[in-house]
């Protein structure tokens, strides 16, 4: 298995089946009355946020938990990072007082792979700048597959705010890989013009790709990126570009509607579409602490150390 | 003291001389006396050139003497074959008036180590508003005026200063850059920047800067000079301009020739520059360009930058490498070695037509009697690993780790030995 996590890009198509078989048995844990297992038992995992989050830095505590793991949580604010640290003096620290993985959130693309320059032990990818998010991208495969019974040939479509969007990089390149089809939908602003060449369509017209796609996900669009001049108004992105109800009516049946969190109801999805039992973002949260377990566990070696679950 | 240098192949682009000779150095100048009693220095399987100019080179003094002083600078630059080097203006305070320029000279005379030749701003404290004193400047020895680090960004700002630097034949160099496409820019942008989730600087950024620029020029009569030309379309531009008769000059980086953005794929800070590297098709135009003509010389855009500070998450890095002490091997290596242009070309690039654009008339060659001897020999055949310690003060050199062929033996500023054996004297 890898060292470190920090693109999806590093991960072959046997790779990504196998952390989500090993997550498929993690999965069970969650619904014991004691969700533990020894696994990890013994090692340490630092959580090192520089940004603000409250799912995937719960979601990787519960994980590292989970297995049996000690686990520090380090945000940015209220720490010697406040003072002027650097990532690197912050890194060095960590790494001197025996952390075996750092999960890292940074507002900066690229630091995950910064830090692994500087340690020795594992990191792991929680979400860099606008790169990439490859956890976010590994639950949404599992449940994928958990709902639709496979991801090769499936359609997807990703609508939104793609250029910004470190959740659409790996979740693109990783359905890419596994086989299914992508279509990146927004307005030509936030699609980056290389895009085609991450192996995705693009279009403009969320309207005409709705009836065919399995997989309906949608992606958060900051506010801020109106007063930049990417869309003229909100008004204007929601009416083309947000999950309304009759866009759902559009979609297939069997179609799944996702979306990463946190969402901004009423712009690029509608409230009442986002509690339709189509709708599987809860799932997605469910699903983070399996495939994060299954992560931990096989970077850090926890098969020498005892069994899966 | 009286030397000869023996046995050499002479490469002197100025005079268009190419063989094997002695070249007699004495009282500060190439002599043509007799060589008894001179000492004799070994060249044998070296190539003897004029000595190299810089046009684009940051001192960082006054400032920022952590990360490189004049004399610090000065050696990396005698180190890497360079007897002239043009300091530019972006010190803190910025070189927007005499007082400063003076203090840079000073400094250069004391480290005798190159030639410096100051830039100054060409608005004070490069805030693209109000014009320096060119004139008291020029008359101060100053050839060259540049905001470096930042574009003059009002047209008419460009306009008046082209125009009446007319004067004092004063070059105006500019760093050709479209503030608000531009902005918060980490990388090229295209398809490696896409995936790298880092913001892009499209190549239109330059384009449009350098093409409102030629317009003025043209407009004006006056001298422009591009710094670090980064892209295709901004070759072409230069191209068209001077078909036409346009008064423009340019400079490529040796980075520029020899990188591309897909080298940034392991975010490394030592690569983010400004202008940024880019694609395959932009550094392939750089170097046609180079071998063409288009673009007259090369220039190091030495940029020193502390550890910690390019130790940094990539947005936070500033940008810039080092670069006197490898420019001559990466050109050697990257575009001679594959036939991309000559020798004579390569040479013409990093002292002829830079000593001709800062109007540094010791330097440059021809290697002739009575002339400064200015002068450099290198081995081509040399191979060595680019690592630290540098003689500048700063290590962030976008080639480290990478093996680079033709090293720099002897240095030679009017007649004194500065780099002797690969090795700085005193």
């Amino acid at each position: 298995m890898i060292k470190h996590l920090l693109s999806v890009n590093q991960l072959s198509r046997e790779d990504v089946t196998r952390i989500l078989d090993t997550a498929e048995s993690f999965r069970e844990v969650g619904t014991r009355v004691i969700k533990k297992v020894p696994a990890l038992r013994g090692r340490t995992v630092v959580n090192l946020f520089y940004e603000n989050s409250t799912r995937t830095r719960i979601s990787f505590e519960l994980a590292a938990k989970r297995l049996s793991a000690d686990v520090i949580n380090f945000t940015a604010s209220g720490s010697s990072v406040s003072k002027g640290e650097s990532l690197k003096d912050t890194a060095l620290t960590l790494e001197a007082m025996g952390a075996d993985a750092i999960v890292i959130r940074h507002s900066s693309s690229g630091a995950a792979h910064t830090l692994a320059r500087f340690i020795s032990g594992s990191v792991l990818n929680a979400g860099d700048g606008t790169h990439e998010h490859p956890t976010q991208a590994l639950l949404d495969l599992y449940t994928i597959r958990e709902k639709l019974g496979r991801i090769e040939g499936l359609r997807t479509v990703i609508v939104g705010d793609v250029m910004h969007s470190r959740v659409a990089r790996s979740l693109t390149f990783s359905l890419a890989r596994m086989g299914a089809e992508v279509t990146l939908v927004g307005p030509p602003t936030l699609i980056p013009p290389d895009a085609p060449s991450w192996g995705a369509a693009v279009t403009y017209d969320l309207d005409e790709v709705l009836p065919k796609a399995d997989v309906c996900y949608m992606l958060r669009v900051q506010r801020e990126r109106q007063r930049r001049q990417y869309f003229p108004s909100v008004r204007e992105y929601s009416r083309l570009f947000g999950l309304s109800r009759d866009r759902v009516a559009a979609l297939p049946e069997h179609a799944m509607i996702m979306h990463p969190g946190p969402m901004n109801r009423g712009v690029e999805i509608a409230s009442d579409v986002a509690d339709l039992p189509q709708s599987v973002i809860t799932e997605q949260v469910t699903n983070g602490i399996a495939v994060r377990m299954s992560l931990l566990y096989l970077m850090l070696g926890g098969a020498a150390s005892g069994e899966a679950a | 003291m009286k030397f000869l240098l023996k046995g050499a192949r002479v490469v002197d682009p100025a005079s268009g001389r190419d063989e094997s000779a002695d070249v007699l150095v004495e009282d500060g100048l190439v002599g043509d006396g007799s060589a008894a009693g001179a000492s004799e220095i070994d060249c044998g399987g070296l190539v003897l050139a004029p000595g190299l100019v810089d046009l684009h080179t940051h001192l960082r003094e006054p400032g920022r003497e952590d990360k490189e002083t004049v004399e610090s600078g000065t050696r990396a630059a005698a180190l890497g074959g360079f007897t002239a080097v043009s300091a530019m203006a972006n010190t803190d305070p910025v070189a927007d008036s005499l007082a400063v320029i003076q203090e840079v000279q000073l400094l250069a005379e004391r480290a005798g180590a190159c030639d410096v030749f100051p830039v100054a701003a060409i608005t004070k404290a490069l805030e693209g508003e109000s014009l320096v004193e060119i004139g008291e400047l020029a008359a101060g020895g100053v050839r060259m005026f540049s905001d470096d680090g930042h574009c003059v960004q009002q047209a008419r700002v460009l306009r008046m200063a082209l125009e009446y630097s007319k004067a004092f034949d004063a070059v105006i160099a500019e760093h050709a850059e479209e503030a608000s496409l531009a902005e918060g820019s980490q990388m090229h942008e295209g398809y490696h920047s896409s995936v790298l989730g880092l913001a892009g600087n499209p190549a239109a950024s330059e384009e449009i800067i350098v093409a409102r620029d030629l317009m003025l020029a043209k407009l004006t009569g006056g001298r422009l000079h591009v710094c670090h030309l980064s892209s295709a379309g901004s070759v072409n531009l230069v191209r068209r301009a001077k078909a036409e008769g346009v008064s423009v000059t340019a400079e490529v980086t040796p980075h520029h020739l020899a990188l591309v953005d897909e080298d940034l794929s392991g975010y490394d800070t030592n690569l983010k520059v400004n202008p940024p590297i880019r694609s395959v098709e932009d550094r392939d135009a750089l170097q046609a360009g180079l071998a063409d003509g288009t673009i007259d010389a090369v220039a190091t855009d030495h940029a020193p930058h502390a550890v910690e500070d390019k130790e940094q998450e990539f947005d936070q890095a500033p940008p810039g490498t080092i670069g006197l002490e490898t420019a001559l091997a990466v050109i050697l290596t990257d575009l001679v070695k594959p036939g991309l242009i000559s020798l004579e070309r390569a040479l013409e690039a990093l002292s002829v037509a830079p000593a001709r654009i800062l109007r540094a008339e010791d330097h440059g060659g021809p290697i002739e009697p009575g002339r400064p001897a200015n002068l450099m020999a290198f081995d081509p055949d040399a191979e060595w690993l680019v690592e630290a310690p540098f003689a500048s003060k700063s290590r962030n050199s976008a080639f480290l780790g990478r093996t680079l062929t033709g090293k720099v033996m002897h240095t030679i500023l009017r007649g004194e030995l500065i780099v002797h054996e690969g090795k700085l004297q005193a």
